[in-house]
This record gives C-alpha cells, sequence and structure tokens, in this order.
C-alpha cells in the first residue's frame, strides 16, 4: 500500500514527538514502566496493546495531564515535561479522549468553534468546514450531547483539528464508527498525515492499525513489547501471544 | 501552665467534635460523591430533637439519644438519599452542592418552624452534674493544674470510639470495603453483586448518624443558655477544613485536621494579648476557623485536571439572541412601568429589592451558570459595592456607583486567586470562607460599620433625570437590571461566553485546546463580583444602607438556590431568583407563624424540583412548551437548535 510506504520513507526524519524512557506508578502499579517512542511528521504512528496497557495513561502523560515520575516528552526537539496542558496545546499538541470529553451543553460547531478562537483562527463557516472534513458537517447546529458516539467522537477529532496541530494524539477514534465510516477515517488519517502532520493512534480495530500506520509500538502492561512496520509488528511472535494472537478469543473491543 | 493546659482541654473537646462530624462528612462523600454541606444542620437538627425528647417530653436521656442517632438520624438519612441524592447520582458538583445547600436551608427551616419561638429557652442540661447541681469535673496536676468537666471527657472518648469503630468497619467488613468502592465506580460494584443505591443509603446514613452523635455530644456545652439553629449549623461549618486536611479521603488525617482545628482558634483566643478590645477578641474567635479552612485550602496541592468523562443528560439552555435580549429588556422596563402603578409602597419596594437580588442573580448566572464555579459568597460582593457607594461621594453619586463596580470587582478578582487553583467542591468552601471572613472581619466589626446600624446609602441621582419617589426608583432598578440581563446574553454569545461554557462542561478539554483557565476563571470572577457590587448599589439604595445582617452566609446561599431553583443558565431564572428572595420575607409576614420560614420551606420544594430538573423550573419541559419567556431563554427541546444565527448560516 502506498501510504504505508511512505511512512517506511519517513522513518529516520526528526521526530515531531519524543517520549523518552517515561514510567507513571499508580500506588504500587506501574501503569507504563521506562516507555520510549516517537512520533514522526507525515506518518500515523499506531499504538496498540490490551485493555489496561497504559495507552491513555501515555497520552495523559504527552498531553500534560499526568506527570510522569520519570522520563522526558519532547516536541519538537523542546522538552516539555514539566509544561502546563494549554502551554503545549499552543505549541501544536491535540488529542481526542478516549471517554469522551466534549464541552457538552456546546453545538458541535462550538465546540470546534472554541479550539478555533483558542488558536485566533475563528470564523463560523471554518467550523463548520472543519466538522464537514471529519464527515460530520451536517451536525454542526446539534447539541452535542444529542449525537451517537461515533458521531460525537469525530466532532471531537475535529475539535482537535481546529488548532492546526502539528502532533495529534487519537485516543480509539472508532469505536462507534461503522465499517463505512471507519474506512473513511483511515483515509482522513492518511491525509492528515499528508499534510506534514505527526499523528499518534490508539486503536483496537487491528486491520485500521496495520492499513495506515507506518509504525506500531505495542503496549503491554506498561511496557513497550515491540515496535517496527505494521509487518514487523505482525510477524512478532511475542505481539502475537500478547495481543494480536488472541484477538479471536477476546473479540473486536477486548 | 494552667491557662496552657485548659485551652489544650477545651480544643481537644472542641477538635473531638469536629472530627466526629468532619467524619461523617467524609464517610458520606467517599460512598456517595456528594460533600453534604448540611451536615452541621443534620447536627444541630439532632441537637434539637435531643432537647425536645429530653427536657421537653421527658424521654429517659439515654434512650432519647439511642433513638436520635439509631432510629431518627438514619431515618432522615433514608428518605434524604431517596428524595434528593439518588436522582443526582453521577450529577455535576455544582449541582450536587445546590442540593445539599438546599438541603441545609431546608433543615434549618424545619428548625425553625418546630424550635425558634422566643418565649421557650431550650437549654440542654449538662451530662453529669455532682450532687450540688454543678457540672462534674475532675481536676488534674495539683493546684496549677486543670479542670476537666466529665462530659469534656466523654466527648473525647466517644471520639475515639468513633474512630476506631469506622476504621475497623471500612477495612474488614464486606460492606464498608465496598462502600469505599462504590462512589470510583458504581457499575463495577454492581457488577460485582452489590447494590449501589443500598451502599450509598448506608453512606448517607452512617453520615448522619455520626453528625446526630456530634449534635447530641455538643448539645449542652453550648446549649446551657438555650440552643440557636444557625449558632449550631455554622459551628459546624467550620469543621469543614478538618475534612480538607484529611483530602476527603483519609480518615485519620481528618482527626488530625480536627484536633489542630480545635486548638489553633482556642490558644488564639487564650493567647490574646490582654489589651485587646473584647470586640476584636469576638472577631478572632470566628475568624479563625475560617481563616484556618482558606489556609488550608490554599496549601492542598492542587487539583489535576482530569478527564470526566460527563456528558450532559439534557440539551442546555437555548442562547439568547441579541433581538430576544433587547425584546425581554424592554418587556421588563415596560412591565415594571405598568405595575409600579398599581401597587402600594410594600410592593414597590419589594420590587425594587428583588430586581436589584436580580442583577446579584445575573451576577450568578455568569459565574455559576456559564463558568460553573460555585460562588457562596455573592452577597460579600454585593456588601463591598454597596458599602464603597455608601463612603464615597456623598453615597449617591454616579461616581460612587462607578467605583462601587470597580471595587467589587477587583475583590472579585483577588477571590479568583485561590480559586485559580481550585474546582468544584474546594472553590466553593473557599468562597464561603472568603464570605466568613469579610462577614466577621468586616461588616460585622464594630469598629467597620457601629453594631446594629448600617452605612448610609442614597438613590442613585442620575444626570438629566430626577429619581423620586418609590415608583421612579422601581423604574430605574428594572432598567439597570434590564441592562445587566443584556450584558449577560452579550457576554455569552460572545467568545469569551462560549470559553466559559466549555471550561465548565471539560475543564481537560479546555486545557488541550490551548486555553488557560487562569485568564477566563479572574475575568469572569472579575465581572461576576462587579455586576454583584451594582446590585449592592441599588440593594442598599432602596433601604438607604448597608449593615452586617445584609450579607449573611445565608443569604448568598438562599439567593443562589432560588437562582438555581429557577434557572442558573437563564436570564430570567436569575430576575425570578432575585424577585423571590426578596417577596418571600414580606409574605411571611402575612402569614400564620407555624408557617415561620417560608424561605426554608420554599427552597426545600424547589430543591426537590431542582434534583429533577437540571436547570430549574424554567427547564421543565412541560413549562417552556406552553410559556414564552421574556427572555426567550428557556432550555432547548432535544434536538433543536441551539445557535447562534451566523452559524446556522455558514
Amino acid at each position: 500500500m502506498p501510504d504505508r510506504d511512505d511512512g517506511r520513507a519517513a522513518t529516520g526524519a526528526a521526530p515531531a514527538l519524543e517520549v523518552a524512557g517515561v514510567s507513571v506508578q499508580f500506588g504500587g502499579v506501574a501503569a507504563l514502566s521506562n516507555v520510549s517512542l516517537r512520533a514522526e511528521p507525515g506518518v500515523v504512528t499506531g499504538l496498540i496493546g490490551p485493555n489496561g496497557a497504559g495507552k491513555t495513561t501515555l497520552f495523559n502523560v504527552i498531553t500534560g495531564l499526568q506527570h510522569p515520575d520519570k522520563g522526558t516528552v519532547q516536541l519538537d526537539g523542546a522538552d516539555i515535561t514539566r509544561m502546563g496542558t494549554h502551554r503545549r496545546a499552543r505549541l501544536g499538541l491535540a488529542r481526542t479522549f478516549q471517554r469522551l470529553e466534549l464541552f457538552s451543553t456546546l453545538s458541535a460547531a462550538d465546540n470546534v468553534r472554541v479550539g478555533l478562537e483558542a488558536s485566533g483562527r475563528a470564523t463560523a463557516s471554518t467550523a463548520v468546514a472543519l466538522l464537514g472534513r471529519v464527515g460530520v458537517g451536517d451536525e454542526a447546529a446539534s447539541p452535542v450531547s444529542s449525537l451517537p458516539t461515533g458521531s460525537a467522537r469525530l466532532v471531537e477529532l475535529a475539535r482537535a483539528l481546529s488548532t492546526d496541530p502539528k502532533v495529534l494524539l487519537l485516543d480509539e477514534p472508532c469505536s462507534g464508527l461503522d465499517e463505512r465510516e471507519t474506512q473513511a477515517l483511515g483515509r482522513l488519517l492518511t491525509s492528515l498525515a499528508a499534510e506534514g502532520r505527526a499523528i499518534v493512534l490508539v486503536e483496537h480495530d487491528t486491520n485500521l492499525v496495520l492499513r495506515v500506520c507506518g509504525m506500531v509500538h505495542v503496549l503491554d502492561f506498561g511496557e513497550v513489547i515491540a515496535s517496527g512496520t505494521p509487518d514487523e509488528v505482525r510477524r512478532n511472535p511475542i505481539v502475537q501471544e500478547a495481543y494480536l494472537g488472541h484477538a479471536d478469543d477476546r473479540g473486536d473491543g477486548a | 501552665m494552667s491557662v496552657f493546659l485548659s485551652f489544650t482541654v477545651l480544643g481537644i473537646v472542641t477538635g473531638a467534635v469536629y472530627g466526629i462530624l468532619a467524619t461523617g462528612l467524609v464517610v458520606t462523600y467517599n460512598t456517595t460523591g456528594v460533600f453534604n454541606f448540611a451536615q452541621g444542620a443534620v447536627g444541630m437538627f439532632a441537637a434539637f430533637s435531643y432537647w425536645q425528647l429530653w427536657q421537653d417530653w421527658h424521654w429517659p436521656f439515654l434512650l432519647a439519644i439511642v433513638f436520635i442517632v439509631f432510629v431518627e438520624a438514619p431515618l432522615l438519612a433514608v428518605v434524604v438519599e431517596f428524595v434528593l441524592f439518588r436522582r443526582i447520582h453521577g450529577a455535576s458538583v455544582e449541582r450536587s452542592l445546590m442540593v445539599s445547600l438546599g438541603l441545609l436551608v431546608i433543615l434549618l427551616g424545619v428548625a425553625t418552624i418546630f424550635w425558634s419561638s422566643p418565649d421557650i429557652v431550650r437549654s440542654v442540661p449538662a451530662y453529669f452534674t455532682s450532687a450540688d447541681g454543678t457540672v462534674a469535673s475532675v481536676h488534674l496536676f495539683g493546684a496549677n493544674g486543670v479542670t476537666i468537666q466529665d462530659q469534656q471527657i466523654l466527648i473525647v472518648v466517644v471520639a475515639a470510639v468513633v474512630a476506631v469503630l469506622l476504621g475497623v468497619f471500612l477495612r474488614r467488613f464486606r460492606l464498608g470495603v465496598a462502600m469505599r468502592a462504590v462512589v470510583d465506580d458504581p457499575e463495577l460494584v454492581a457488577m460485582a453483586g452489590a447494590k449501589p443505591f443500598r451502599m450509598s443509603q448506608t453512606g448517607w446514613a452512617l453520615g448522619f448518624m455520626l453528625a446526630a452523635v456530634a449534635g447530641v455530644l455538643i448539645a449542652p456545652l453550648v446549649g446551657q443558655t438555650g440552643l440557636t439553629s444557625t449558632q449550631l449549623t455554622l459551628l459546624a461549618l467550620n469543621g469543614f477544613a478538618a475534612a480538607v486536611v484529611g483530602r476527603l479521603r483519609n480518615l485519620p488525617m481528618t482527626f488530625v485536621g480536627a484536633l489542630a482545628l480545635g486548638l489553633v482558634t482556642q490558644y488564639c483566643v487564650g493567647y490574646l494579648p490582654g489589651h485587646i478590645s473584647p470586640g476584636l477578641a469576638s472577631v478572632l474567635t470566628e475568624v479563625v476557623p475560617v481563616l484556618f479552612l482558606f489556609v488550608v485550602l490554599l496549601v492542598i496541592p492542587a487539583a489535576r485536571l482530569s478527564p470526566a468523562g460527563r456528558l450532559a443528560v439534557r440539551p442546555p439552555p437555548r442562547v439568547v439572541t441579541a433581538r430576544q435580549s433587547a425584546a425581554g429588556a424592554l418587556v421588563l422596563v415596560a412591565g415594571m412601568v405598568v405595575l409600579s402603578a398599581m401597587v402600594g409602597a410594600t410592593a414597590l419596594s419589594t420590587l425594587s429589592q428583588g430586581m436589584a437580588l436580580g442583577i446579584v442573580g445575573l451576577s450568578l448566572v455568569l459565574l455559576v451558570g456559564f463558568a460553573g464555579q460555585v460562588s457562596l459568597c455573592q452577597l460579600t460582593f454585593m456588601g463591598i459595592g454597596a458599602f464603597t457607594m455608601g463612603k464615597v461621594f456623598g453615597g449617591d453619586s454616579w461616581w460612587g456607583l462607578l467605583l462601587a463596580v470597580v471595587v467589587s470587582g477587583a475583590v472579585g478578582a483577588l477571590v479568583a486567586l485561590p480559586a485559580l487553583r481550585l474546582r468544584g467542591l474546594y472553590l466553593a468552601l473557599a468562597t464561603f470562607a472568603f464570605g466568613e471572613v469579610m462577614y466577621s472581619a468586616f461588616f460585622d466589626n464594630s469598629s467597620v460599620i457601629s453594631d446594629g446600624t448600617s452605612i448610609g446609602v442614597g438613590r442613585l441621582r442620575l444626570p438629566f433625570v430626577h429619581v423620586v419617589g418609590d415608583r421612579a426608583e422601581l423604574i430605574e432598578v428594572a432598567v439597570a437590571a434590564a441592562f445587566c440581563a443584556v450584558v449577560v446574553g452579550l457576554v455569552r454569545r460572545s467568545a469569551f461566553g462560549r470559553r466559559l461554557v466549555a471550561m465548565s462542561d471539560s475543564p481537560a478539554a479546555f486545557a488541550t485546546v490551548g486555553l488557560s483557565s487562569v485568564r477566563t476563571k479572574v475575568i469572569v470572577f472579575t465581572l461576576s463580583a462587579a455586576m454583584a457590587g451594582l446590585g449592592g448599589v441599588f440593594y442598599a439604595g432602596q433601604q438607604g444602607g448597608i449593615g452586617a445582617n445584609d450579607v449573611q452566609f445565608i443569604g448568598s446561599l438562599t439567593l443562589l438556590l432560588f437562582v438555581a431553583i429557577w434557572g442558573i443558565r437563564t436570564l430570567t431564572g436569575a430576575l425570578l431568583g432575585g424577585l423571590t428572595a426578596a417577596a418571600l420575607p414580606v409574605l411571611q409576614t402575612h402569614l400564620p407563624t407555624s408557617l415561620a420560614d417560608l424561605t426554608g420551606l420554599a427552597a426545600g420544594i424547589g430543591i426537590v424540583l431542582l434534583a429533577r430538573s437540571p436547570d430549574g423550573i424554567l427547564g421543565m419541559a412541560w413549562l417552556t412548551n406552553r410559556v414564552h419567556l421574556p427572555f426567550g431563554d428557556a432550555p432547548a427541546a432535544a434536538g433543536e437548535l441551539l445557535l447562534d444565527r451566523e452559524v446556522a448560516r455558514a
């Protein structure tokens, strides 16, 4: 597939995001231990692993919602480990949430507008255009509390895009989407990466991950157990044992 | 030495009572997620019940205690849980706070109905008396030692027993362990085979029982000269600091906090320099516990932003358009012009007061309704505005009004500083503490405003317009209220307004789009306090002055509740809330004394409604489908557009 080849070609470029040796303890439990990964511009980097592997915690560390006990986070070469969440966002970091974090009493368009206004790019029409790009243009005027989960996730994606981020973290954007919508999202991610953004994708839909990602990291019990191209990861026996091989037993969402 | 020992003993005893109350608070909070502001009111209720059963109905005192702690308190808890709190499980902090504040007002109201007639002194004798009728006590450490009352020892022993039993229950017993889990994830606990509502019922019951224990224990200490309901309720509010020391989670730390609070308060009283005036001493006694709370709030680690994953269950109120708010403003002013020609003097002044309080209500819409920052000191801002007005430019000048707005706004910005680190519950507690400190140290301080008097504030003299008489004044206040309503509507439609709502809906997402809540919070606090100050100018102008009684915590609380009951995210709700708060005390005078506390009753009924409809009365579908509100700001029906027209067009 061409986009995957693009991804390979980009490997080795300066990373937009670099996580190095990050550890997080929750009480006696190691949520993350010594996690390192990088995301490069123009590449969709996949992050897969069973539930509870620490994927969302890692996103929280990257965005500053969780302080790491050890390790550093760099954005475009600058150390942002101790920086506040909103300042990281202004440097070009955006994310969506696994459990929705919409501005729940605003309309879909206003959700996006808040982001646009925050980054000084506000017009009402850009909000609707962004919603259109992610595929929920018709819902612009709807209160987000009335949207089905799938559409609400796409509104979150549009809001994340509203700040024109260099690095975009997506936490399970496909849950709640049907097959056709998932395909469309895959194409959207590829085109967002082609604009030069670094995208980190946490997703349980392994087909999608293997299709759009140029690089995949596998997280299990808070540790990166494998990294590589989709093909390398798919063939990796450790990964098959920990995650992929059990896909059938565990069912789709496991 | 004996001074030190006596105050240590007093400190430990006070601390033990705070400890029992605060532990109840922590237990309820951890099993239900609700911070029960009414914890002290429950204790107050128990203390009065104790007097009723023992002193008035002559029950054996042990039977009375057992009945109150093991029958009355849990029964009350079960009813309260069922009627008020079961429906708001998982609701926002603001809403559950509001309902628990409502419970406080209800309990105060009920106590007022049963136990307020001034011809009876409700005194509770000491637990142990010696043969000669004095309070039984022991004397320790020889001649320079200390005298300890037997009942003081009892209190400390009971507190220790409570602490141990509770610890054992929560760690060793299945139900206790499950209770600790239920607040984190009720669904998970349900899947594990437990009934979450049964556990939150138990949480309420335990909290109420502990409050009752504290109430019964403290009754003879404070009740030798007669119990008073507000004194008891507010006394317990001081104990909140103890729970905050334990970060609302940690029971041992809660007890440590309670002891520290008791000792610090007593030492401050004991070691005041002898030459300071008794007035200042009494001020300090009141201020120290609240300052303690304030300081604790300032030093606890800032709340981390964490994703809440909460979605609004119902669509939010429609955003008023510019045309709607202009029309609403016209209707309001025209309505008041017509009404003012038809009613008598009492109604005129009540309407003026209501409109002025409505302006304060609008300031709450900005702060609480839009930005989700609960303020329990809005009347303090109002008082600061009125005080400034009264002190400068003759008390009736246009310039005084400007300065009043500026000064109260500046104070609002100051209050926002602790608010920057605090959210939800802790913020509400900080505003409570600020209001109390201002009340005790400023408004109720006889060196600022002489006791029982007020600072004179005149009616605003406008350039080019003659405002003479009550009627003209009502119209003037109505114009000001209409202006404020238009401003609040304007703010909501602006980028800043969207920002306020976004910050309230999801602080985590707010930060991830690059917005800092610091600036937003400072601005909204400033705006809101300035508007409350403006309301204060008119409020005080109408009644000729401002005094300590106008700025009490309970007043801030009732106004907040009435605005919330009508609909805290609507302009109409704010104005109706102000009118209600002004009208009820007047209506009261026309009613039989058996309905002594109309405000409490109305708040009670209203809070039950609020538990069912988050947007209050104006948010109820059956009403909004039938009635057109002047400001057109009723909550939208499901799926209805709630956008500015520009976006709809785009």
